[in-house]
């Protein structure tokens, strides 16, 4: 038991490293997947994903496989999406789910056209995929001052983003903190998406946020437990997802996900708002 | 009597260049309670987006006395609330008080009581702890009227605050309003009950794009008024030429 489950981390840095980083992503990912997800912006999450890519492929033309370059690059390229297809949809007649699906293909192909053009097909599927388990010092300062910014700045745009979650045009009536709010919330989200990218990848990053977070809602209808549930779920994902990667030789983004994605299936199936238990609810109703 | 607190001059609203309320021009005093009526429309509701400022005047303007606007509290018609979003009625009307606490401010003991009475005084004591989603059409317009009450605010929007709300709930509503009146608040309110206006609003604004009459209610809502406001033109249209006045 002891063998199974602890001594790989006891034993193996690269292990250690992987799980300090897996739970700076979970304290940082996932309470912007639990924001994503009640503003119905769990695939905004994913196209703001892969708009990243392009501009860390630039990073990576100019610099190689840099963590400064890329990191750079990524958060340039995924603000400027976001911001583009925000101003598309306000300026056009153009939706946002169908701007941002048109910016974050042009995004994806880009990106992967960038990295072929100089790198080779391993370079290519570092960064769609991250390396976990070869987080160095500088990769794990970075992803935990994602994290560590975007706990305080979700404590300081706390009160007005849910207010802009769930009315935001009462908000606006009563302050200008609206677009604060919402374009905090995108920065915040760009910058976990691009830590979360070199650990698990473009393609994954958006997993560690948005899974937990789905799950979390099958167990509760408040904010402040969805936003601690979705935080252990993703810490526990991580944790399992390196062991199972581990004993399993399984590639260990994916493996992460996998185990994230048991637990929103497992959530889905057994939470108390889940499939089985509404079901199992009582049949005879209440008095009143 | 207190001076003019909302003065539309020459005001024109609308969108895309086209006007839904051309060329107003009429004063609100301090304490007022106003009526707006008019045909479905006519720039009701423009009007009140106008005065919040969500809307920017085609031309002419709207000037304010003695009056922020963040002392304005606003009811939209149909209110873009979330009702899935996972929130307690207790939070959701204790944004109400967000001119005391704004961002970052200590909500503390005095909140809580004060949410408590308005709960209470819209008749939703209790119901602190229910999530927003499992409230009924009147219950949320109840809710809605607490944080009203929170705002605490000097000039109150309501834009059809009683649209397929049961009569019990009107009356209570309505009580609300009257109590507002009396501490010499200014309430303007969008309605389509004719019998409402003229038992609880002492002054109407009837509107049909142009202003047809304002005033004392009963001098207002006279049938030819009524008439002349129907007859309005509801189309849009496409090849209106620029207006000159």
């Amino acid at each position: 038991m002891y063998e199974a489950i602890f001594a790989p981390f006891i034993e193996f840095s690269f292990m250690r490293r992987a799980l300090v980083g897996c739970l700076a992503l979970a304290l940082g990912a996932t309470p912007i997947g639990v924001f994503l997800t009640l503003r119905r912006m769990s695939l905004t999450g994913d196209a703001m994903a892969h708009a990243i890519l392009p501009g860390a492929a630039l990073g990576y033309l100019a610099a190689g496989l840099s963590l400064g370059a890329m990191t750079l690059g990524g958060v340039i390229a995924g603000v400027a999406v976001a911001i583009l297809s925000g101003l598309v949809a306000r300026t056009t007649v153009a939706r946002e789910d169908s701007s941002l699906a048109a910016f974050y293909l042009i995004s994806l192909a880009v990106g992967v056209v960038l990295v072929s053009m100089r790198g080779s097909n391993v370079d290519l599927l570092h960064i769609l995929f991250g390396t976990v388990l070869a987080l160095n010092d500088a990769a794990i300062f970075l992803i935990a001052g994602i994290a560590t910014i975007t706990l305080f700045g979700l404590a300081v745009i706390y009160r007005p983003l849910v207010m802009e979650c769930y009315d935001p045009g009462f908000l606006r009536s009563v302050s200008h903190l609206s677009p604060v709010a919402h374009y905090g919330f995108l920065v915040l989200a760009v910058l976990n998406l691009v830590g979360g990218f070199h650990a698990l990848g473009t393609l994954m990053a958006v997993g560690i946020m948005i899974l937990p977070a789905a799950a979390a809602r099958f167990w509760t209808r408040d904010i402040t437990p969805l936003l601690v549930i979705g935080v252990l779920g993703a810490f526990l994902s991580g944790f399992v997802g390196l062991l199972l990667s581990y004993h399993a030789s399984l590639p260990s983004g994916p493996a992460i996900i996998l185990t994230a994605g048991a637990f929103y299936l497992f959530s889905l199936v057994f939470g108390p708002d889940g499939v089985v238990m509404t079901q199992l609810r009582p049949r005879r109703h209440l008095e009143a | 009597m207190d001076g003019t607190i909302l003065h539309f001059d020459n005001l024109t609203l609308g969108y895309d260049r086209h006007p839904a309320v051309h060329h107003l021009d009429y004063a609100i005093r301090a304490g007022a309670l106003v009526a707006v009526v008019g045909p479905n429309g006519a720039g009701k509701s423009t009007l009140l987006k106008g005065i919040v400022g969500s809307l920017a005047p085609l031309g002419g303007e709207i000037k304010f006395t003695g009056i922020e606007v963040s002392e304005i509290a606003y009811l939209p018609q149909q209110a873009d609330i979330d009702r899935s979003f996972p929130i307690s009625v207790f939070d959701m009307v204790a944004m109400g008080l967000w001119q005391k606490t704004g961002a970052f401010r200590r909500f503390g003991r005095e909140g809580d009581r004060k949410v408590g009475e308005a709960l209470d005084i819209v008749g939703l004591g209790g119901f602190e702890k229910r999530p927003i989603g499992t409230l009924s059409g009147g219950q949320m317009q109840r809710s809605l009227f607490a944080r009203l009450l929170l705002q605490d605010a000097r000039l109150i929007l309501l834009d059809e605050p009683f649209t397929a709300i049961d009569s019990a709930t009107v009356r209570d509503l309505k009580g609300l309003i009257r109590c507002w009146h009396g501490e010499r608040r200014t309430v303007v309110a969008v309605l389509h009950n004719l019998d409402q206006v003229r038992t609880e609003f002492p002054e109407t604004l009837l509107l049909a794009r142009e202003q047809i009459a304002a005033g004392p209610t009963e001098n207002v809502l006279s049938q030819a008024n009524l008439d002349q406001a129907r007859r309005l033109t509801e189309a849009f249209d496409e090849e209106a030429v620029v207006c000159v006045r």
